[in-house]
């Protein structure tokens, strides 16, 4: 733009706006410290997705359950896949393996070659437990249940499982207060390992 | 020798038809003796029956016989073309006529028709994996990204989809994807890899080829919103410690992030390789998280809720924690994946003509950085070379290895291993083994980077050996 035979015009003409403040306008302005794109969130935009429940029990719905509901429930919603026993359903078209699909039994086999990991061995908080069955069971038509049909369901399973006796009735104060065997099976990540 | 079976070339002719998905008349007997010609190898029947690539040039007697291809597909222009193409007449000779006008894809391209490189869905259909045995360079093409989904693919408008931050924040905000293409944006080339990537393969050789094998990590461009931009215009408070991110899919997939990740490199992606991300890959938008193990990328994300504590969802609990069977102690929140590498040519189900020069190449990775360096083996590990590293080389992302071998012919094992800017080198399975403890063949191993091996018997057929027999 500033050829040499025009340099010295074309500095005057820089300073010049510069002056005015019209070099930076002509430019780049930079980027501002806030941008005003987006609405604010309202309880109600927020209460549609905040479905996330936490171990310490926040966000657990109100509704209870017990183990002979949840037996009604996961007999309807949850046997074609997980089976009568619990043991999880081999050889269905596009799922998983039926180990996968096992929820209970499994204690005591982590520390071996063979770990059998289910709700009952492995999952180290029962709210995880509600969470899961809420959002994205059953498969065939995920969030379809009630806060007291996944309450009543997850007492039918923790029972069956032995983690809670079959008069425990599920909410949100019970829940959060049921200890999982493997609760105290998890560490932090000691990557990266020092291999020999 | 399989040229001389009777059978050989109406069962080649099957697989050939299956591939292609042709429909119409059987092709003739002569058609697909040009083919049983091109490749005589058991080992690539199945997914690999015909692919037009270098490894079909290597399997047969070279040009004359891929041309004899040609011609055959020229006959055949009612047949539908392979996923990905549009079936188009074959020309008897492209220079004596004119080619197809300009428009006539209705403005967007597709491959070739002769290209048949697809992902490999496993049986259970919750992964597809890239065909990394033909990959070139190191960007994934959109349509061949590894994808691994927990409830399937949602079709979602994206006029009504809506992100909501809120949580441990000043200002709880909703964008559409059009608020969200309004803020400052940034392109980065990143892999990403499964944690489940090569699992199987810990104590055993079980899968074919490196598509099965390593087939879960791919490479893209992708551009986005830094994460640090959105929370900044929300607030967070004092405490903001984790974020909950979710997605808007029929697993409703929740995974619980550290703020300092949020904060750092983390972005909200709404573009791949140039154009709007791909349904599979999280259309209209979602988290990208660059080097950390893909699962915590949450897709067709939704919601973003500021914690104070992680959540322990059911995928950062009972899967992607990675059970370690010496002590039965499980470690949690494993979101590195480290570097790792990958010799993709020759790699399992090919065949090599004959001795002579051949060059190695494959892939290199690292969630940590970039890669610093990667060493070739010819003689099953007693000795390393270093491979040229095709530049630029970028941090967390693939990079392209090459290594000139001349083959005696004899049988011999080829190894990559990678080391990254940090000084960590790729381990071998028996460190793996011997620092997490021994699963029998079947079980899941995360985070399993071990040096893959390749054996090429003298017959020139290439096959995955594992260094425990």
């Amino acid at each position: 733009m500033c050829t040499r035979s025009v340099e010295s015009k074309c500095a005057a003409l820089l300073a010049a706006l510069a002056v005015l403040g019209m070099a930076d306008s002509a430019g780049a302005q930079g980027y501002p410290a806030k941008f005003d794109f987006g609405v604010p969130a309202s309880a109600e935009d927020i209460s549609k997705v905040a479905i996330a429940i936490r171990p310490d029990g926040e966000g657990l719905p109100a509704g209870k359950g017990d183990y002979a509901t949840g037996k009604k429930v996961y007999e309807t919603s949850c046997t074609a896949c997980h089976g009568e026993d619990l043991q999880g359903v081999a050889g269905l078209p596009n799922m998983p393996s039926g180990q996968a699909l096992r929820l209970i039994g499994g204690r005591g086999t982590l520390a071996t070659k063979n770990p059998v990991m289910t709700v009952e061995s492995y999952w180290p908080y029962a709210t995880t437990l509600f969470d899961y069955v809420r959002r994205a069971m059953p498969f065939q038509a995920p969030g379809s249940l009630t806060a007291d049909e996944v309450y009543s369901v997850s007492a039918y399973i923790l029972a069956e499982a032995n983690v809670v006796d079959k008069t425990t009735v599920l909410d949100a104060h019970s829940l959060p207060r049921v200890q999982m065997p493997n609760r105290e099976g998890f560490i932090p990540d000691p990557r990266p390992e020092l291999f020999k | 020798m399989h040229s001389h079976d009777p059978e050989r070339p109406t069962t080649k002719a099957r697989a050939i038809e299956k591939a292609l998905g042709l429909i119409g008349e059987p092709i003739t007997e002569a058609q697909a003796k040009d083919i049983a010609a091109l490749e005589d190898c058991d080992c690539k029947d199945g997914m690999f029956a015909l692919a037009a690539t270098r490894r079909q040039l290597f399997a047969g007697p070279g040009l004359v016989a891929a041309v004899g291809m040609s011609a055959m597909l020229a006959g055949r222009a009612d047949a539908k073309a392979p996923p990905g193409a549009v079936e188009y007449p074959v020309q008897a000779d492209p220079t004596k006529e004119q080619g197809r006008m300009m428009g006539e894809d209705g403005g967007y391209g597709s491959r070739s028709q002769f290209e048949t490189e697809v992902r490999w869905a496993n049986p259970a259909k919750s992964a597809a994996f890239s065909p990394l045995q033909n990959s070139y360079g190191t960007i994934t093409p959109s349509g061949l990204h590894y994808e691994r989904h927990h409830g399937g693919i949602p079709n979602i408008d994206p006029l009504k989809h809506r992100l909501v931050i809120h949580g441990l924040v000043d200002r709880p905000i909703k964008y559409s994807l059009a608020d969200l293409k309004r803020f400052p944006t940034l392109s980065r080339t990143y892999f990403m890899e499964c944690s489940g990537a090569t699992g199987s393969e810990i104590m055993k050789a079980r899968e074919p080829n490196v598509q099965r094998t390593h087939g879960l990590v791919s490479t893209s461009e992708w551009t986005g919103v830094p994460l640090s931009t959105l929370l900044k215009q929300a607030g967070l408070k004092p405490d903001a410690a984790w974020v909950l991110a979710e997605g808007a899919d029929a697993a409703v997939m929740t995974r619980s992030v550290p703020i300092d990740k949020c904060l750092s490199d983390a972005l909200i992606v709404f573009a791949q390789n140039g154009e709007a991300i791909r349904p599979e890959q999280g259309y209209p938008m979602r988290l990208f998280l660059p080097g950390w193990e893909g699962n915590i990328s949450i897709k067709w994300l939704r919601r973003l809720e500021v914690s104070d504590k992680p959540y322990y969802t059911r995928e950062e609990t009972s899967k992607y924690t990675d059970l370690i069977t010496k002590t039965g102690k499980s470690r949690i929140f494993t979101f590195t994946m480290e570097a790792k590498s990958v010799i993709t040519f020759p790699s399992g189900e090919m065949k090599l003509p004959g001795a002579g020069f051949y060059e190695i190449t494959g892939l290199a990775w690292s969630g940590r950085g970039k890669i610093a360096r990667v060493e070739v083996s010819t003689d099953d590990g007693k000795s390393w070379s270093l491979a040229s590293l095709q530049d630029p080389v970028l941090a967390i992302s693939q990079t392209r290895f090459r290594f000139p071998w001349i083959w005696d012919g004899g049988p011999a094992v080829i190894q990559s291993r990678a080391t990254d800017e940090t000084g960590y080198l790729q381990p071998t399975h028996q460190q793996l083994i011997a620092e997490r403890g021994p699963l029998e063949t079947g079980s899941l191993f995360y985070h399993m980077n071990a040096i893959q091996s390749w054996s090429i018997a003298a017959d020139g057929s290439v096959k995955n050996v594992h260094p425990l027999g």
